[in-house]
């Protein structure tokens, strides 16, 4: 009986694909958030692991972790749903498998890099072999170059299924998406003298990235995950997938001009910029708007049809509802704050980046993504209704708390160091070490670094609780059969 | 809603069709803009230095120039000012000498991961100062606290020892660890941070070091 209970529910290959992505993620999910509180405590105690493990390194290997756990659990999440939307088993999913293991291997010696060799001397070799010191792109160029190849791998696999399978519309807007969501990483592949033009083509890959292409990547996953999970209308849910495609990709692209203020280039990206990026919140909303109806919507159908419930997985729909409104609030309102010239002249490159920076990338990212997971463990367990355990609860909500008390901390933080660094004092290195040492600065941080343990703590339940749930809901599954 | 096509704000071809043109468009404007800003961020040159023309993104051998930071009263905020010829590490640099010392510099910047902790031209880690006007800060100035710490008699000499031996010169509790930069290295990175210094920035940061008087006389400006 217990080898019943162990055994993978998944027929497709594509969907075991799709969970061996998911492992890995979770696992460097939890490195990023080692790496997050390491650097927090040197925020308190400058000389914890000085000259050992620095800031830079822990920081470097925190937002690296946080970058690829993302696009980890994002390939896992399309491998997952091909089959269900195409219809057929992705056509070389072999080959998809191999480049998962090279994928991984590779990942696991650049990590292994960037905290034993840490950095190299001044020359190409590297850039090439260690570290190319871009923030989020700090890849080594070979990394670079694998990246592409298994990226090319897990697009030809995307593209070919596509073509041969059921042409949903979710499947349209994601094999587009994913042709420039991939075609984009190029732009961060070469190395210049001037440090105006790096940072110009740097931000088509982080902005293009994370304020189009992987908001529009959200959206067809929560397409997805609304029709599985409370079983939405196709057409509604493709309506909406349209408009969002329209409102995201209206607004982002020409956003991109708000990181344009600052580097060199010229001012009319201060209007460009502040308009089209003043407009990103739009979509976010309609997204929040879209999840809850449709919920309401559906809810409402099975009440009438004389079911109690619409729900068939409890904790995915939370983390998507999370996602709902945590992209709205940490993409819109705390990208809002700052993103006009007029602020962001006092506001760049200060905490206020980081408060945004955290509950943004959690908000839109972590919290759909670890939705998706639950997903493939109902899946994977053949649960028929998953529903919330005590664990999955724990996690959610000591990760959101987590998340949201860390992010008004840094807010504090950010404010504290805006108004005395730059406005009061006027940058500078001097004006840096004064608002730093503010009592309220470090009180704010000491508030970031406790709240990053809540999150630690509700992390641990989340990993308690994804490898725990498919068991003990398939056991209860088989006791009322 | 396809078939029923009761209105055309529920038509699934209609919103494809508008997501397809909104997206058309946005690209095309990015890519015109784009191909404007490249053209003018792209690095001024020797000649443009010595005939005074003004680039947003001068050439290497602006090192061989005084900088200044001054506010532009059609501007609106601080502007590079490139000024008289000057010394740097005591000799002029030929285009070749400038061109190949930046290099250097800005690949040792990546090498040594500046950017998790610094950042440059307000993009990295918020650890530690902003670089993009380091080479203006008065504290490197003679007289300045950083430039009298190391014992140098220039800013540049000044920066590169620090840079080569910073948890020799505690300034604060939070340190820059050693990286190993070597002298050659630190030179480079000097440059960098000169050539960076003298890019047009709009203004940021704005009003850069402005206390720097208060902060002359211990912290005040009460007399």
């Amino acid at each position: 009986m217990l080898a019943s209970i162990k055994s993978n529910h998944l027929q497709s290959e594509s969907k075991k694909l799709g969970m061996m992505y998911f492992r890995v993620a979770i696992i460097l999910f939890g490195a990023q958030l080692l790496m997050g509180l390491i650097a927090a405590t040197q925020f308190l105690v400058p000389g914890f692991l000085f000259e050992i493990f620095d800031f830079s390194v822990a920081r470097m290997v925190h937002i690296n972790a946080l970058v690829v756990w993302m696009l980890y659990a994002m390939l896992g999440a399309v491998y997952y749903m091909i089959p269900d939307e195409t219809g057929m088993e992705t056509v070389g999913v072999g080959l998809g498998k191999l480049a998962f293991w090279v994928l991984t291997a590779a990942v696991t010696i650049v990590v292994l890099v960037y905290i034993f060799i840490q950095v190299g001397s001044g020359s190409e070799s590297t850039i090439w072999l260690i570290n190319e010191g871009r923030e989020y792109l700090e890849a080594p160029r070979w990394a670079d170059i694998g990246i592409v190849v298994v990226v090319l791998v897990f697009y030809w696999n995307v593209f070919a299924t596509f073509m041969k399978g059921q042409k949903t519309g979710i499947m349209t807007v994601m094999v587009a998406n994913l042709m420039a969501l991939a075609g984009l990483y190029l732009a961060g592949m070469f190395y210049t003298d001037n440090i105006s033009m790096d940072q110009f083509w740097w931000w088509w890959v982080i902005h293009l990235w994370v304020e189009a292409t992987w908001e529009v990547f959200v959206g067809t996953l929560a397409a997805y995950a609304l029709i599985k999970i409370i079983n939405a209308k196709r057409e509604i849910v493709e309506m909406w997938l349209w408009i969002e495609v329209l409102m995201l990709f209206g607004s982002g692209i020409l956003g991109l001009g708000h990181h344009y203020f600052w580097i060199g280039t010229p001012e009319y990206w201060w209007e460009i910029g502040a308009l089209f990026s003043a407009l990103e919140p739009v979509p976010l909303v309609a997204m929040f708007v879209h999840v809850l109806y449709d919920w309401g919507k559906e809810q409402g159908v099975a009440e009438q049809e004389g079911h109690r419930n619409v729900m068939r997985n409890g904790p995915a729909m939370a983390w998507i509802v999370a996602n709902a409104f945590g992209n709205f609030l940490g993409a819109g309102v705390w990208g809002f704050f700052h993103t006009l010239p007029q602020v962001n002249i006092y506001t760049h490159g200060t905490q206020f980046t980081a408060a945004h920076g955290h509950l943004a990338f959690f908000g839109a990212y972590a919290t759909i993504l670890i939705g998706m997971m639950y997903l493939g463990l109902q899946g994977a367990y053949g649960i028929k209704t998953l529903k919330a355990t005590f664990k999955s609860k724990m996690g959610i909500v000591l990760i959101i708390s987590g998340v949201l008390g860390m992010t008004v901390a840094l807010t504090i933080a950010g404010y504290e160091q805006v108004l005395v660094e730059r406005a009061e004092l006027g940058a500078g290195w001097n004006a840096f070490f004064a608002a730093q040492e503010l009592p309220w600065y470090v009180q704010a941080q000491t508030w970031r670094t406790i709240m990053g343990v809540v999150t630690f703590v509700g992390f641990v339940y989340l990993v308690w609780d994804l490898l725990t749930i498919g068991k003990q809901a398939r056991l209860a599954q088989q006791a009322e059969a | 809603m396809d078939k029923e096509n009761l209105s055309v704000w529920t038509s699934i071809p209609f919103w494809r069709r508008s997501a397809a043109w909104v997206t058309g468009f946005a690209v095309m404007l990015l890519i015109w803009l784009s191909f404007d800003t490249l053209g003018q961020i792209s690095m001024g040159s020797d000649e443009d230095l010595k005939n005074g023309i003004t680039k947003r993104v001068p050439g290497p051998t602006v090192i061989n120039y005084e900088i200044d930071y001054k506010m532009s009263e059609k501007r609106g905020g601080e502007v590079p000012v490139i000024g008289k010829k000057e010394l740097f590490f005591g000799k002029e640099w030929s285009e070749q000498e400038a061109a190949d010392l930046l290099h250097l510099g800005k690949l040792t910047s990546q090498a040594k991961n500046c950017m998790n902790c610094h950042t440059l031209l307000g993009n990295g880690g918020y650890y530690a100062p902003d670089l993009t006007k380091a080479w203006l800060d008065p504290a490197w100035r003679e007289g300045g606290p950083l430039q009298g710490m190391t014992g140098k008699n220039t800013k540049e000499e000044a920066m590169a020892e620090f840079l080569m031996h910073p948890s020799q010169y505690p300034t604060h509790a939070r340190m820059m660890p050693d990286l190993g930069i070597t002298a050659e290295e630190a030179k480079g990175l000097v440059a960098f941070l000169k050539h960076m210094s003298s890019i047009d920035t709009n203004g940021f940061p704005r009003n850069f070091s402005k206390t720097v008087e208060q902060f002359t006389a211990g912290g005040t400006n009460a007399r």
